[in-house]
Order: C-alpha cells, then sequence, then structure tokens
C-alpha cells in the first residue's frame, strides 16, 4: 500500500531545477518562488548555483532581495547581449549623458547670450518696461541652477575606450 | 619554445592545450583577471559563453564580464545595475535642468523680442509725432 504522506510541492524554483530536496533553510527559496521558474533559470545558466549561494552569503540578509534582483536583471542582460550584457546599456546611457551635457553647455552659453542681449534692450531704450523691470527682471527660474561644469558622473571612464 | 599555460589551466594545474578556448583571453601574466571573473561566473559558464560567441567578439566578452565582476567585488549587491541606476538618475536630472534652460531661454527671448519691438514703436511713434496714438497707447507711461 502506498505511503499516506502527501508529496512535498514546495519545492523552490532552485531546488526543483536541481532537482534535491528543498529543505527548511534553503537560502534560495525566499528569493526563487517556485511560480518563477525562469527567474532562477536564467541566473543559474548565467552566474550558476553555487556562485548564486556565495554571493548572497557575502551580503546582509536584508539585503539580499536587491542582491538577487541585481542579478537577474545582470542575467537577463547577459542573454539578450551576449557580448556585452549589462555594458551595452551603460554605454548607450553614458552616451545620453554626454549628449545631455553638451545640450546643457549650448543652453548655458545661449543664456548668457540672452541674459546679455536683454540687459542691453532695457538698458539703452526708453521703454515703460523699465518701470516694470523689477517684475518682469524676476523670472520663474531664479531658483534654476546649474553647475559650471554640467553634470559629473561617478563613471568617468568608457568601459572600452 | 617553452610551453606555458593560460591562465585559466594554470589555476586549475592542468595542461593548456593548443586550442584552449580560454587561453587568448586569459593570459598567465594577468591571473587576477580570471580569479576575478571565475569567482562570479565560473570556469565552464565563462567557457559555455565564450563558444556561443564569434571569435572576433570574444575578447571584448570577455572584457564585459571582468568588468561586471569588478562592479560586483565593489558593490556586492548591485554590481553594475548600480551604476545603470545611477546614471538613469543623473540623466533624469540632466534632462530636467536642460528643460528649465530652454524654458528660460525662450522666456528672455521673448522679453527681448517684446522690448525691441516696443522700442521700435515708441521710435516710428515720436518721428511721426502722433500724440494722440501715443497717449492711446497703454503701455507707455512717459505721459502720465
Amino acid at each position: 500500500m502506498r505511503s499516506q504522506v502527501p508529496r512535498s510541492s514546495s519545492s523552490c524554483a532552485a531546488c526543483k531545477l536541481m532537482k534535491r530536496k528543498c529543505t527548511s533553510g534553503c537560502l534560495l527559496a525566499p528569493y526563487f518562488q517556485a511560480d518563477e521558474p525562469k527567474k532562477f533559470a536564467m541566473v543559474h545558466k548565467v552566474f550558476g548555483a553555487s556562485n548564486v549561494t556565495k554571493i548572497l552569503n557575502e551580503v546582509p540578509k536584508s539585503q539580499r532581495q536587491d542582491a538577487v534582483d541585481s542579478l537577474v536583471f545582470e542575467a537577463e542582460e547577459r542573454l539578450k547581449d551576449p557580448v556585452y550584457g549589462c555594458i551595452g546599456a551603460i554605454t548607450s546611457l553614458q552616451d545620453k549623458m554626454f549628449q545631455l551635457q553638451h545640450d546643457l553647455a549650448v543652453a548655458k552659453a545661449r543664456l548668457a547670450r540672452c541674459s546679455t542681449r536683454t540687459s542691453y534692450a532695457s538698458c539703452s531704450t526708453t521703454s515703460p518696461f523699465l518701470l516694470f523691470d523689477g517684475e518682469f527682471g524676476v523670472s520663474p527660474f531664479d531658483n534654476f541652477f546649474m553647475d559650471e561644469g554640467g553634470l559629473t558622473t561617478q563613471f568617468h571612464q568608457h568601459p572600452f575606450p | 619554445m617553452p610551453y606555458t599555460r593560460c591562465a585559466v589551466c594554470k589555476y586549475f594545474r592542468r595542461r593548456c592545450a593548443p586550442d584552449c578556448v580560454f587561453a587568448p583571453y586569459f593570459p598567465n601574466n594577468n591571473p587576477q583577471k580570471f580569479i576575478c571573473v571565475h569567482r562570479f561566473y565560473g570556469a565552464s559558464n565563462i567557457g559555455k559563453m565564450l563558444e556561443e560567441i564569434p571569435v572576433q567578439l570574444r575578447a571584448n566578452a570577455v572584457e564585459s564580464l571582468y568588468y561586471e565582476a569588478k562592479c560586483r567585488i565593489q558593490d556586492p549587491v548591485y554590481g553594475c545595475v548600480g551604476i545603470i541606476s545611477s546614471l538613469h538618475q543623473q540623466i533624469q536630472i540632466a534632462e530636467s535642468q536642460l528643460a528649465k534652460a530652454r524654458a528660460k531661454i525662450y522666456f528672455l527671448d521673448a522679453k527681448f523680442t517684446t522690448v525691441e519691438s516696443t522700442s521700435s514703436l515708441d521710435k516710428s511713434l515720436i518721428h511721426q509725432n502722433r500724440v494722440d496714438y501715443v497717449l492711446d497707447d497703454p503701455f507707455n507711461t512717459l505721459f502720465y
């Protein structure tokens, strides 16, 4: 007669994939639920289960979910782009940042010219706007700040020269 | 010619075959590179990845793996995803600043255009000596 003990179906996705018993102390179980098998499959393909376990062991428990999320993201990117992985994303964001810094510099130069032009114009005419200069001279953007060198980024060097 | 093993085969203390997939990318004068990459990816995963990539792109793939591994050493929680997140934030700030700068340029341009057109109106009115028109001009305070 068959045993009446029900079969456990609570294995996490990691233990299911690796066909092993999922114990109550399984390190990966909280982060790789059984209903998300693809998540672990991606991470396993790129990093390997033992490396993921080592990485999580080196991280405080409160930050393990974030670590898993970042590993999943990296694995996804690597599978989408086997050559560059996340570096492809970083490179394109950097290019966008460089373009924005250039556009900001151009806008800053133009602002400087505009400011010179409007103050010269208001000084050199008898325009009635002189009387309203206090009102129109205060623009809605006086709290606006742009630093001298544009924005800085912690990622100063292009990864691949 | 002396026999030299690549960093991977030296690490595993095995013979380095002439067609070793790792040898061109992990020379034995830089053992740290493989140790760093191996820590997160594992040698067999790296080997499988390299075999799936065209030969001319393998060097770049190894460099990107090395870079990601270094990021993960520096930041064990977020790795290079931390850099991506930081770049997204900086781009958001830059886009906001650029939008404000462009709006300010538009505002100043509009102000200059109004000042210029009013000043040229003043001059033409003085030239034509049209006092009645000037009195009707709501913006001219010279006569008030």
